[in-house]
């Protein structure tokens, strides 16, 4: 192996890096916020993905009716749960939080999407189609479960994992796509060729992440987030809605969901079911960040990247292995310094 | 249901459901699917006791199935060994396998166990996949039936009866162990790990136990997977299915033991029907089952969060109080009256900058009640900590009977006789009274999960509990033992945890504000009790901030303000100290 293949080999994992870096700062948010360690988020990213590449075909991407489906349940699942105390204020507003959106992306959805607009008018649509399913989500599985156990929110999250898998396949079909690249320059750099899509996707990551950092540090929105994940008590006995805030908290895990698919899908095919494995790359790094630190998760994210990517040059056949194993020394030695007399649940 | 109805309920169902594959009511499909159903259910009771009851969420248990069954397949297809000798060794392969990734793994804390899992569950199914011992990917076929005498279980009747029996076993097995001195302390943990230490117990030994345990009950599922389906392969070890066997456990009713029958028995009965039912009205062939079956799952959990089974059965009954004949417990001498028992040197203890402990020194005498006073914040509490080892200290010397402490744990200061209650109510609220209160006699039992998997230690059971039940007495709480802990007053709850204190019959007593939270009445009885205690020899270090209580009660009273000791001497001295009083008053004195 020389120097070209080594440099290609570590911007490789850059890029894979910072959309694992991402998507485990999204798991990180939403297990701050809500306690639900959120299975399904790398879904978020091969949706956006495919519906990119629907787009791009100038068809009608089928998330607009997955949207819909999520919309409806939505609304019966909140109908459902206060049936008791639904008047028609309140049923007004549910049908408003749940069904406006989705029935007016129908609308705009049918009128763009067979102009074949470009890059960027099919990536602000691709956000508008996928963002709003991660309030849905929330509503439909998660809320009702506000109060139980992480052990059960966990289990719950498996079930929207394999239900919204099996959607993916209804809606998309088996085929895998993949989008135009972001950026089509290439740039040298001594032996190492730089693509654009590559630059692309770092840009973004670090704009994202620093737009993440000013909204939890500055916005009187972030710093409700990090009160309810401090002390969810706490938080709503200042007045904190703690359902607004896991809505928030899943619309944004959506949105960064959606922006690692709308990156990655020019780099590598994505198929219905590709999100789980970058969703649980994605968790390897959350988990060594401790479900909480957001730069020790970025670094581990980088991390998890590089043992890939060197690993599927050396042993492919072992790459998934390698990267699954080499945590538990990290695992253990994390869990050695934390104190060994804690008090769980 | 009358209690004695509710006992032969599950032996008349077990019963039942043996003879009935042989009424002709039961159609061949179902028979199999039910053999399904007793596999499972072996690897869900697994993760009941390790998920429910010990806290640690595993989705690795698929990898021990498959090594229960690669272990079987291999020995009887490469070896010729009969199948009937190749199940110790497969629970032994798995019991080993388990005891060493357990052994690094029990030890991750919180959300670092389950990723472990998922970890080691991925890593072994490749090596399940690509090893060529174990036929790769196509895996071995051709495995043996097991066999009585010349005839081979084959027939899915049959084999519903062996499947069937070893669940039976299991659950016996697993009952008993949760209603035993080794149960007591794994359910105990889960609720805190610094309580069940104080007692004796060791925590990562008892976890392994129970991890080592689940596993093996896997690997049995594993043996009786490869004689009944005859080939195996690793597809069926993946993380996805064990990522199944936690969604049954969880369905069923984590922690519960029928729960886990059930939740297998719902899971793969769900998965079944939809994959019939919904192309029948659906109409195409599409994945549509996997998007049913999560939805269902998310909504059984969203209407029972704690699962099915609590659904039928309600909450989990108390345990019974054997009527054994009482044997008493070998009692500890006790050092003679007067005599030095605990001597603390400069003790020291700094968070960082902070001094929580400043060189404090003070000696406890053979069957004396002395009290450790001062405003809050002084270190009384971390004092205690440094004297049972739950903290280490910076520096400073204690002796106890004569032998200096180092490097001991929480566990070891119990065995030397030091016992204590916390300032902080340690105590599980999901376990009854009585079972809080025999932890504490944790260490005056001797007999091991073996036995306890058989009830051969029934009489020393017997005696753990009427030990309990006698100091239960003597706080005042006798009529309280069933209850939950969770549903006393707080007042109540003190009192149970020194009943706990007493189980060990220690020679020096540790009380954190024990007459916090405690009525009148209440605090009388308590002075009464801890006089008693000190005639029979006992020697009490006593954390209050109720003046009346200790300087009526103590002989001695230690004062220590911002972690130094300001006075020590009789509490009518002490009480006209000026440092004492500028402590507390501030020094308008």
């Amino acid at each position: 192996m020389d120097s070209t293949i080594v440099l290609f080999l570590v911007q490789d994992a850059v890029i894979n890096g910072a959309i694992y870096a991402l998507v485990a700062i999204a798991l990180v948010l939403v297990f701050a916020v809500t306690r639900v360690i959120f299975v399904p988020q790398g879904e978020f990213v091969a949706f956006a993905g495919l519906t990119v590449a629907a787009l791009e075909a100038g068809r009608v991407p089928p998330t607009l009716w997955l949207l819909v489906a999520l919309g409806f349940l939505a609304a019966i699942s909140s109908i459902a749960w206060h049936w008791r105390e639904m008047d028609a204020r309140r049923l007004a507003r549910v049908i408003a939080s749940t069904l406006i959106v989705p029935l007016l992306l129908i609308v705009l959805t049918n009128f763009i999407a067979p102009m074949k607009l470009g890059l960027t008018a099919n990536a602000i649509l691709t956000l508008l189609l996928v963002v709003p399913m991660g309030p849905l989500i929330y509503r439909i599985a998660f809320e009702p479960l506000a109060e139980a156990s992480v052990l059960v929110l966990l289990i719950a999250s498996f079930g929207v994992h394999l239900s919204l898998v099996g959607l993916g396949l209804a809606f998309f079909g088996p085929e895998g796509v993949r989008t135009t690249a972001l950026s089509d320059g290439t740039y040298n750099a001594g032996a190492l060729i730089i693509t654009g899509q590559s630059i692309v996707v770092i840009g973004v990551t670090l704009a994202l992440l620093a737009a993440l950092a000013l909204f939890f540090g500055l916005t009187l929105t972030g710093k409700a987030l990090r009160a309810c994940a401090s002390n969810r008590l706490g938080a709503r006995l200042v007045g904190i809605p703690t359902s607004v805030a896991g809505q928030v908290a899943f619309g944004m895990a959506a949105l960064i969901g959606a922006i690692c698919g709308i990156l990655i899908t020019p780099i590598t095919a994505i198929y219905y079911d590709s999100g789980f494995l970058i969703g649980l790359k994605g968790f390897v790094a959350a988990i060594v960040g401790g479900l909480a630190s957001y730069t020790i998760t970025a670094l581990a994210a980088l991390g998890v990247g590089l043992v890939e990517s060197f690993a599927s040059f050396w042993w492919s056949t072992y790459k998934e292995v390698l990267v699954f194993t080499i945590i538990l020394p990290v695992l253990v030695w994390r869990s050695f310094r934390s104190s060994h007399l804690e008090d769980e649940d | 249901m009358t209690p004695s109805m509710r006992q032969w309920l599950p032996p008349l169902f077990a019963l039942a459901a043996l003879i009935a594959p042989f009424t002709g009511w039961m159609p061949p499909y179902w028979i199999t699917l039910f053999n399904y159903i007793g596999l499972s259910s072996l690897v869900a009771l697994g993760l009941v006791l390790l998920t429910g009851v010990g806290g640690m969420t595993s989705f690795g248990q698929a990898a021990f199935v498959g090594f229960g069954a690669y272990t079987s397949a291999v020995l009887t297809l490469d070896y010729g060994i009969s199948p009937w000798l190749t199940l110790p060794v497969s629970l032994l392969v798995t019991a080993l396998g388990a005891l060493l990734i357990g052994a690094l793994t029990v030890r991750l804390s919180g959300h670092y166990l389950p990723l472990g899992t998922i970890a080691w569950g991925i890593a072994l199914f490749y090596v399940f996949g690509n090893s060529s011992t174990l036929g790769a990917h196509d895996g071995l076929s051709g495995v043996p039936p097991l066999r009585v005498g010349t005839h081979a279980i084959i027939d899915p009747r049959e084999y519903f009866v062996v499947v069937w029996i070893a669940v039976v076993l299991a659950i016996v097995a697993t009952r008993n162990l949760l209603d035993s001195r080794i149960g007591r302390a794994i359910r105990a943990l889960r609720r805190g790990a610094v309580a069940a230490e104080s007692f004796g117990v060791n925590a990562p030994r008892a976890k392994l136990i129970v991890f080592v345990y689940s596993a093996v009950l896997a690997g049995l599922a594993g043996w009786l997977y490869a004689h009944f389906q005859r080939s195996v392969s690793p597809g069926a070890f993946g993380v996805n299915t064990g990522i199944e066997y936690l969604i049954m456990a969880v369905i069923g009713g984590a922690g519960r033991i029928y729960g886990a029958i059930l939740g297998a028995a719902s899971v793969t009965i769900l998965k079944d029907q939809l994959q019939n039912i919904l192309p029948w009205i659906i109409g195409s062939t599409g994945n549509y089952e996997t998007i049913v079956f999560g939805a269902i799952l998310v909504l059984v959990l969203e209407t029972a969060p704690s699962g099915l089974w609590p659904l039928i059965s309600g909450p989990p009954p108390p345990p019974k109080l054997t009527r054994a004949p009482d044997v008493p417990l070998p009692q500890r001498p006790k050092p003679a009256p007067g005599t030095p028992l605990l001597q603390v040197n400069a003790a020291r203890k700094t968070f960082g900058g902070l001094v929580a402990v400043n060189d404090v020194s003070f000696e406890v005498a053979a069957g004396e009640i002395l009290g450790l006073i001062g405003p809050n914040g002084a270190g009384k509490s971390t004092t205690f900590d440094l004297l049972t080892c739950v903290q280490p200290r910076t520096s400073g010397t204690i002796v106890f009977c004569g032998k200096p402490l180092s490097g001991e744990r929480p566990q070891d200061v119990a065995r030397l006789g030091i016992s204590r209650t916390f300032q902080h109510v340690h105590l599980a609220p999901d376990m009854s009274v009585i079972e809080n209160v025999a932890l504490g006699a944790h260490l005056r039992g001797s007999a091991g999960t073996l036995r306890a998997f058989a009830h051969l230690e029934r009489k020393e059971e017997a005696a753990l509990l009427n030990n309990a039940k006698r100091q239960l007495e003597r706080v005042g709480l006798g009529d309280q033992a069933l209850s939950l802990a969770g549903s006393l007053s707080l007042g109540q709850l003190r009192l149970v945890e020194i009943a706990r204190a007493l189980c060990p019959d220690p020679i020096l007593l540790l009380l954190d504000e024990p007459a916090a939270g405690l009525r009148v009445g209440e605090k009388k009885e308590l002075a009464r009790l801890l006089r008693e205690l000190r005639g029979e020899g006992m020697s009490v270090l006593l954390v209050e901030h109720d003046m009346d209580f200790v300087m009526s009660l103590a002989d001695r009273l230690v004062v220590l303000d911002f972690g130094q000791k300001i006075a020590q001497g009789a509490p009518k001295d002490v009480r006209s100290d000026p440092r004492v009083l500028e402590a507390y008053l501030g020094g308008v004195a």
